[in-house]
């Protein structure tokens, strides 16, 4: 590993270790010593290892029950607006607003009496209800988590350092990036050569 | 084989021992990896000829009309529905296994749940051909989308049939989210080992650029457990839906309350005989007996015992409610048509492989014997398949014995059924060639140098994260 003075290019300092606990130990000193633009890397989740590295926990949930309340609003209108209300059937219920709302828009739907069963007949309109709701809360969990993580993104400077090619097998990592205002190259080395990692090498941008 | 017999189950692994993190991945990738085994071309090769019966079979019914199969008036439901139920009911041991078992913390469902859950959507895709082609112009299929259009005609929400539409749909799109959320860490572990740069670079970019960031670990776990956590309900309600097809309808033998869980219960019981008709020559042909050990097939085993009986407990039901209808065409169906009627002997078949088969799995030697468990879950899904014929048999004897009927598939119905073998063989065998058909990363947290103690962290920052988890190795 070279020892030449902090190069424009430069992304950060890679420290390898070879168990979940030394990683996650590492963590919680590079946190203390007080890194913030670092990041561990782990072929698997250990448990943990966010908090120990500093992050917040992630408000992703938040985002899928918004998604899920949109999916069930959405279906719910979806049907009561072409199979099933007219706004002679709901304005009992809201007040006169949902005609002034929707106008004329429901006269030109071709309502289908079925059995002589009410137009809005609300329990039938459930089990879409249901699987709308599913279906835009796992849209949210999965592209909600992507885009939050930052994905697709094909290529990134860690990949530039050989050794990253394990992050993904059997070993694990700890990234202080050139970025964070206590950087410093000699420094946080050194830094970093006191937990006892199985190497410390650069990442080039 | 021996030596595991005598063994308590509770001693045998659900990996064993010897495994480090990276001979896990290195064993799951070389399958990915290494060269194509010449077993994998001919089992390909046999798949894919049996494929083309699908393609004839959907060609001649495009091209002539529906007249090719054996439906009929009264009975206008046929080879269609059945295997379309059969199918999708296979597809559910997918989703149980890979949500449900997660959130029940079931270790053992790690080494089976890739490969299950692709053969729920293998499944779903041969089930979701029969309702297509059925339509008989499948290319009006948009009917059944809820789309703006001229006629200003809007589905019929109120139908179970509109519901199937909505469900099925879901089901095989969340399944298939769930199934790439699982593969994008070790897609990215494949990218990372592979040395041929263009193979570096498809997986690459089915990895999304995944590089196992703590935070977005963090984040994957919670979406993980958030789709497991929606799968769950999703599975219930798919075959609920399902059995409304039926059971909404105002017909003897389907109007019935028990139709919802005791279809539920037969889709599990079907898809875990089908995974383990799966798993027995996948694991001996890829050598992953120590990945996928007697202790899943034990364990699959005491599922399909359970699930079993719900079902067996389900044919119990519907004989009393006819019974006890005190209605002369429930009682009708039951006696003159189901149990003892031209398609009786089906019935009788189906008591004894589902109801009466499946009880030698209360026998451990049995659960431990992979022959007879192979055998036994081949009889499973015969059974099942029976199981919707006998109910769709309902139709042929209704209310009027002048308009009774009989119902016959025909050579294309046949033809096309053994298409979807084709189908589900040809795709099951690119996934385990393409595919890391073992989810690595999860059997990685499988081995007790993965768990971390927090002593080290005197500071508490991160304990309530760790404390209960570190305990477990």
């Amino acid at each position: 590993m070279s020892t030449k003075t902090e190069k424009p290019g430069l992304f950060g300092l890679l420290a390898e270790f070879e168990t979940t606990q030394a990683v996650f130990d590492a963590a919680n000193a590079v946190r203390k010593e007080g890194f913030t633009k670092v990041e561990a890397y782990s072929p698997f989740p250990v448990e943990g290892l966010w908090e120990a590295v500093g992050h917040k926990r992630t408000w992703l949930p938040v985002l899928v029950f918004i998604g899920g309340l949109t999916g069930a609003t959405c279906a719910f209108f979806l049907q009561t607006l072409t199979a099933g209300a007219h706004p002679d059937s709901l304005d009992p219920l809201l007040d006169g607003t949902v005609s002034t709302l929707t106008g004329n828009m429901l006269s030109f739907n071709y309502r289908m009496n079925i059995a002589g069963r009410p137009f809005f007949s609300w329990p039938a309109f459930i089990p879409p209800i249901f699987e709308m709701t599913i279906l835009f809360s796992a849209f949210t969990a999965l592209f909600g988590m992507l885009i939050l993580n930052g994905y697709p993104l094909p290529h990134h400077p860690l990949f530039n350092n050989k050794k990253f090619e394990r992050a993904s097998s059997d070993r694990f990592f700890i990234c202080i990036e050139a970025t964070d205002p206590t950087f410093d190259r000699e420094a946080t080395e050194h830094f970093l050569q006191g937990l006892k990692p199985l190497s410390v090498t650069e990442v080039p941008l | 084989m021996a030596a595991t017999q005598t063994a308590l189950t509770d001693d045998i692994p659900v990996i064993n021992p010897g495994y480090k993190f990276d001979t896990i991945g290195e064993k799951i990738d070389a399958v990915v990896l290494g060269p194509t085994p010449k077993g994998w071309f001919v089992g390909f090769a046999m798949a894919f000829v049996v494929l083309q019966a699908l393609l004839a079979g959907l060609t001649w019914l495009l091209y002539e009309g529906i007249g090719v199969w054996g439906v009929n008036i009264p009975v206008g439901w046929g080879f269609d529905i059945i295997n379309f139920v059969w199918w999708i009911g296979i597809g559910h041991a997918g989703t149980l296994i890979s949500a449900i078992l997660l959130l029940f913390h079931q270790q053992w469902r790690t080494s089976i749940n890739r490969f299950a859950e692709a053969m729920t959507l293998f499944a779903v895709a041969c089930a979701g051909i029969y309702p297509l082609a059925h339509m008989g112009r499948p290319w009006f299929f948009y009917y059944l989308l809820p789309l703006p259009n001229t006629m200003q005609l809007w589905p019929q929400f109120r139908s179970p049939l509109m519901w199937d539409v909505f469900a099925v749909s879901t089901y095989a799109t969340v399944s298939l989210l769930f199934w790439y959320t699982g593969l994008i860490p070790d897609f990215a572990s494949i990218r990372d080992r592979a040395k041929n740069i263009w193979v570096k670079r498809v997986y690459g970019i089915l990895s999304l650029g995944w590089r196992g960031a703590a935070m977005h670990w963090h984040r994957y776990e919670n979406t993980y457990l958030m789709l497991a956590g929606l799968s769950t309900p999703l599975v219930l309600s798919v075959h609920t839906i399902v059995s409304f097809d039926f059971a909404v309808g105002n017909l003897p033998g389907w109007h019935a309350t028990i139709f919802p869980p005791y279809f539920v219960a037969g889709a599990v019981f079907s898809g875990f005989a089908m995974v383990v008709t799966l798993a027995v020559p996948v694991r001996a042909a890829y050598g992953m007996k120590d990945f996928i050990t007697d202790k899943h097939l034990d364990n699959m085993a005491k599922v399909m015992l359970v699930t079993g009986l719900m079902v067996f407990y389900g044919y119990g039901c519907e004989a009393f409610f006819a019974y006890y209808s005190a209605n002369e065409y429930e009682q009708g169906l039951f006696m003159l048509n189901r149990a003892f009627g031209p398609y009786g002997i089906y019935y009788w078949l189906l008591i004894l492989c589902n109801g009466i088969i499946p009880q030698l799995l209360w026998l451990r030697s049995v659960r431990l014997n992979v022959t007879l468990l192979f055998i036994i879950s081949i009889i499973i899904n015969i059974g099942m398949w029976l199981e919707r014929f006998v109910i769709l048999m309902a139709l042929q004897r209704d209310f009027i014995p002048s308009s009774w009927g009989q119902y016959a598939p025909t050579f294309w119905d046949i033809t096309t059924y053994i298409g979807t073998f084709g189908l589900f063989g040809s795709l099951m065998f690119l996934f385990m060639r393409f595919v890391p058909m073992i989810s690595a990363f999860e059997m990685k947290h499988l081995i007790p140098e993965s768990h971390v103690h927090h002593d080290g962290d005197e500071h508490g920052h991160s304990s309530h994260g760790t404390h209960h988890e570190g305990a477990h190795a």
